[in-house]
């Protein structure tokens, strides 16, 4: 009775994928099949330890029989499916979400990976019309407090704050989005400030926002200052010293000081989710 | 079933566990005299009475035998005591079980139901059980479910203390306790002893220690005059904190290594400045569900502070041992696991690469234990049967009466540790700060309003504090955080008795008065 119990093994499914067979167990999405095959796909709202909201269609792909582009983050494998994902209107798809969002949202600050994609495949947001002349969510930042800074004219609407905030991890349900169209919009009940919110700090919403439109006050303040050097920084990998859940930490360190925590999202005890403490109490550490 | 326990505030990121598993269609029962943060995700809240766990743990046991729900096949075949277990809580029907915690029967019933049907179920609790001066009977209480039902040592069930620390389990693994060597090898076993003495070239008494408490009754005795606290801060953390205070003045000699210049590193007549463990320093530390994992130093530590293992180096060597010289964190990991056979299969690197491993792990082909007593269901059973324990429901020894008729009770915030060492260098937007919380019928019994400054008073003590409304709180229950010594000084008004099996004092349970002492004038 010492044996932990597994699941009974999935059966594989056959699909092809850009002209290659791939077998993946029955419920593996299009994009846990690319990964497997070592296929790199573009994504803004997918997070491994989030559930897919499909709302950035950066992820989709032609699949053979269907009329439109199915977003591979959340579509199942079905048997013998045929799959494209480097088509031609794979690839214009693709720029014109990138040009899209680049052309109302700055998008400078976001994950390399991100910059990488909208290069890969020539996104040229000014096909939008000239800077200055077309609509922005261009706002003031909101600097609130001492931990958190929102930074609304670099958010793409990408929800994975809301998920982690809500359903996915935290169920604090602080955020949602308010108003519509082009006035949709990342809220607080009632546009509080967040002190004021139902916002417990656990900066887990920061932890999974792709554009640096949620950015820790640290990260925000030395960007001010020019002194944010990311390439100088090493992470270094520890445990959190508050109670004895055991998360593990990411210490993200600059010139010998502490300036960002985060947890790996593979970690079997934190999903890359932490708290206020974990997240913030390290200032001792650092008069 | 959580039983004694704010996961929601104190162990958030276990609480997402949890979170996940109701998502998935488990069911809550939250156990606590305060509708807690926790108790808002519950199917159930029971808000018995500070002090009336086992009283609790019995009715829902009478109710378990009664309603025929016992695992016959476990009990029989696993455990033993069950006939006299059986009479000894034939007292504790519903009706009376209700009387005494103040929980309604039907709400009894229904946890009584809900646990023993369920395929698999957790008991799960903190420091609302343990720190009374009843912490090791409300344990034995709640071990009496699982053994009634076979909820334990089977994946899925079992029983939970969940750690407050992050190397409170590490601590007793290393031998950080009176009577018990690294791996919990008995210090008072000389074959084991001998193991020690051999791989560390010396002698040493198999006598057994103190623990904490014991240690302040020698020093009230003069028996124990000097001593060296290593990252602990018991001049803020003691019960009847001005007497654990004078205690530790009246010391022939104090040393304190710690990170901080804390209360009690004020008192010390040496002070060894500390690197910090988690970011400073290589080494593991041990989880709550005996997770062995690495801490890795990120930054060098400040001024004059040290290693930890290069001070006790010193110091050893200054006290006449021979050269240990400084070893790496990683040679110390291995002389344990030479020593300790439960640590004998965690390598440097598979703790590394596996994510911490899980004791015990005997070898390095063992991919460590995800649950412990499984032994419980070989048949027949290998080893000692588990025995049921007859506990009496003692209440609270600090007495509510008519000088002091509210009961204080404490516990954690979301955003602050312990006495605030670590946590009042951050700022947080969701501080609440010292105040001491007050039902809506008490405070207006009392004439007093949030804000009100008033003077709390228990039979060892009386500071002043902030009032705070807390609309969930039941008539006749007060509540604290123990986060702001420097503010508000909880630990002189809590009562030092304590638990003779445990050492650990019932912080739980004061009973307190409530003056106003001045008026406030509201905007």
């Amino acid at each position: 009775m010492n044996e932990t119990p597994v699941n009974a093994p999935r059966p594989l499914v056959s699909c092809t994928i850009d002209g290659q067979e791939v077998r993946v167990p029955e419920g593996s999405t299009i994009l846990d099949a690319c990964t497997k095959e070592g296929i790199d796909t573009p994504t803004l709202c997918w997070a491994a330890n989030l559930t897919p909201v499909n709302v950035c269609r950066v992820c989709v792909v032609e699949v053979e029989g269907s009329r439109i582009l199915v977003p591979s983050c959340s579509r199942p494998v079905e048997e013998n499916m045929v799959v494209a994902t480097d088509s031609e209107r794979v690839r214009t798809s693709r720029r014109m979400v990138y040009e899209l969002l680049a052309s109302s949202v700055e998008m400078d600050r976001s994950e390399p990976e991100v910059l990488a994609w909208m290069e890969h495949y020539g996104a040229d947001p000014d096909r939008m019309g000239p800077v200055g002349e077309r609509a922005t969510v261009a706002q003031p930042v909101k600097v609130e407090d001492d931990l958190y800074v929102r930074d609304y004219e670099r958010c793409i609407l990408c929800y994975k704050c809301v998920e982690a905030c809500g359903d996915d991890a935290q169920q604090t349900f602080a955020i949602a989005t308010a108003g519509r169209g082009f006035d949709a919009h990342i809220s607080t009940e009632f546009d509080k400030t967040l002190p004021d919110s139902a916002c417990v700090y656990c900066g887990n919403c920061i932890g999974v926002c792709p554009t640096g439109a949620l950015v820790f006050k640290t990260e925000h303040d030395m960007r001010q200052e020019g002194t944010w050097d990311q390439a100088s920084q090493e992470v270094t990998t520890t445990v959190c010293s508050f109670c004895g859940v055991g998360c593990n930490l990411e210490l993200h360190v600059q010139d010998d000081r502490i300036v960002k925590v985060t947890s790996p999202a593979d970690h079997s005890v934190t999903s890359g989710h932490l708290c206020i403490k974990g997240r913030f109490g390290w200032q001792h550490a650092q008069p | 079933m959580l039983w004694g326990s704010n996961a929601r505030a104190a162990h958030p990121i276990f609480f997402h566990h949890l979170l996940k598993g109701i998502k998935n269609g488990a069911r809550m029962w939250v156990i606590d005299p305060r509708r807690t943060a926790s108790a808002k995700f519950a199917d159930a809240w029971l808000g018995l009475s500070v002090g009336t766990d086992i009283a609790l743990a019995n009715g829902v046991a009478r109710q378990i035998i009664h309603a025929g729900l016992v695992n016959e096949e476990f009990v029989e075949q696993a455990t033993e005591g069950f006939e006299a277990f059986a009479a000894f809580v034939e007292p504790w029907t519903l009706e009376y079980t209700a009387e005494v915690t103040g929980v309604p029967a039907e709400a009894i019933a229904d946890l009584a139901h809900g646990y023993a049907k369920a395929a698999t179920a957790q008991l799960l609790w903190t420091l609302g059980i343990t720190e009374h001066h009843t912490g090791v009977d409300n344990v034995l209480a709640l071990s009496n479910l699982s053994l009634l039902t076979g909820h334990v040592g089977r994946w899925g069930s079992g029983l939970v203390p969940l750690r407050g620390q992050n190397n409170v389990q590490g601590g007793g693994d290393m031998g950080a306790l009176p009577n018990k060597l690294p791996g919990f090898q008995d210090v008072d076993n000389d074959a084991l002893r001998k193991k020690f003495e051999e791989a560390w070239g010396t002698t040493f008494t198999g006598q057994v220690g103190l623990n904490l408490t014991e240690m302040f009754e020698a020093m009230a005795t003069r028996e124990l005059r000097a001593v060296w606290v290593v990252g602990e801060n018991p001049a803020d953390s003691e019960a009847d904190a001005k007497h654990a205070r004078a205690m530790l003045e009246g010391l022939d000699v104090l040393v304190v290594q710690d990170v901080f210049m804390t209360r009690t590193a004020q008192l010390a007549d040496v002070v060894f400045p500390a690197a910090l463990g988690w970011a400073e320093s290589d080494g593991t530390v041990t989880s709550s569900e005996r997770r062995v994992q690495r801490t890795r130093a990120a930054i060098s530590p400040p001024g004059q502070a040290r290693q930890e293992i290069d001070i006790i180096a010193d110091l050893a060597q200054r006290m006449g041992a021979a050269d240990w010289g400084y070893p790496t964190a990683e040679e110390l990991w291995d002389e344990l696991r030479a020593l300790s056979p439960m640590h004998g299969g965690m390598s440097w690197q598979r703790l590394a690469d596996e994510g911490g491993l899980q004791w015990p792990c005997p070898d390095e082909d063992h991919p460590g234990s995800r649950f412990l007593h499984g032994r419980l269901w070989e048949r027949p059973i290998s080893g000692r049967r588990a025995p049921f324990s007859c506990v009496e429901h003692r209440p609270p020894i600090d007495a509510l009466s008519e000088e002091f008729p509210l009961r204080l009770t404490t516990g954690r915030a979301l955003d602050s540790f312990n006495t605030g060492v670590q946590t009042e260098s951050f700022n947080s937007p969701i501080r609440s700060g010292e105040a001491l919380e007050l039902s809506a019928s008490d405070a207006l019994h009392l004439g007093v309003q949030a804000g009100d400054r008033v003077q709390v008073s228990s039979r060892r003590g009386s500071i002043q504090m902030t009032i705070s409304i807390d609309a969930t709180l039941q008539t006749g229950l007060a509540f604290t955080t123990y986060h702001f010594p420097e503010l508000a000084d909880i630990n002189q008004l809590v009562s030092d008795a304590y638990d003779k099996k445990s050492g650990t004092a019932e912080f739980k349970a004061t009973a307190i008065r409530v003056e106003k002492i001045a008026e406030t004038t509201h905007a």
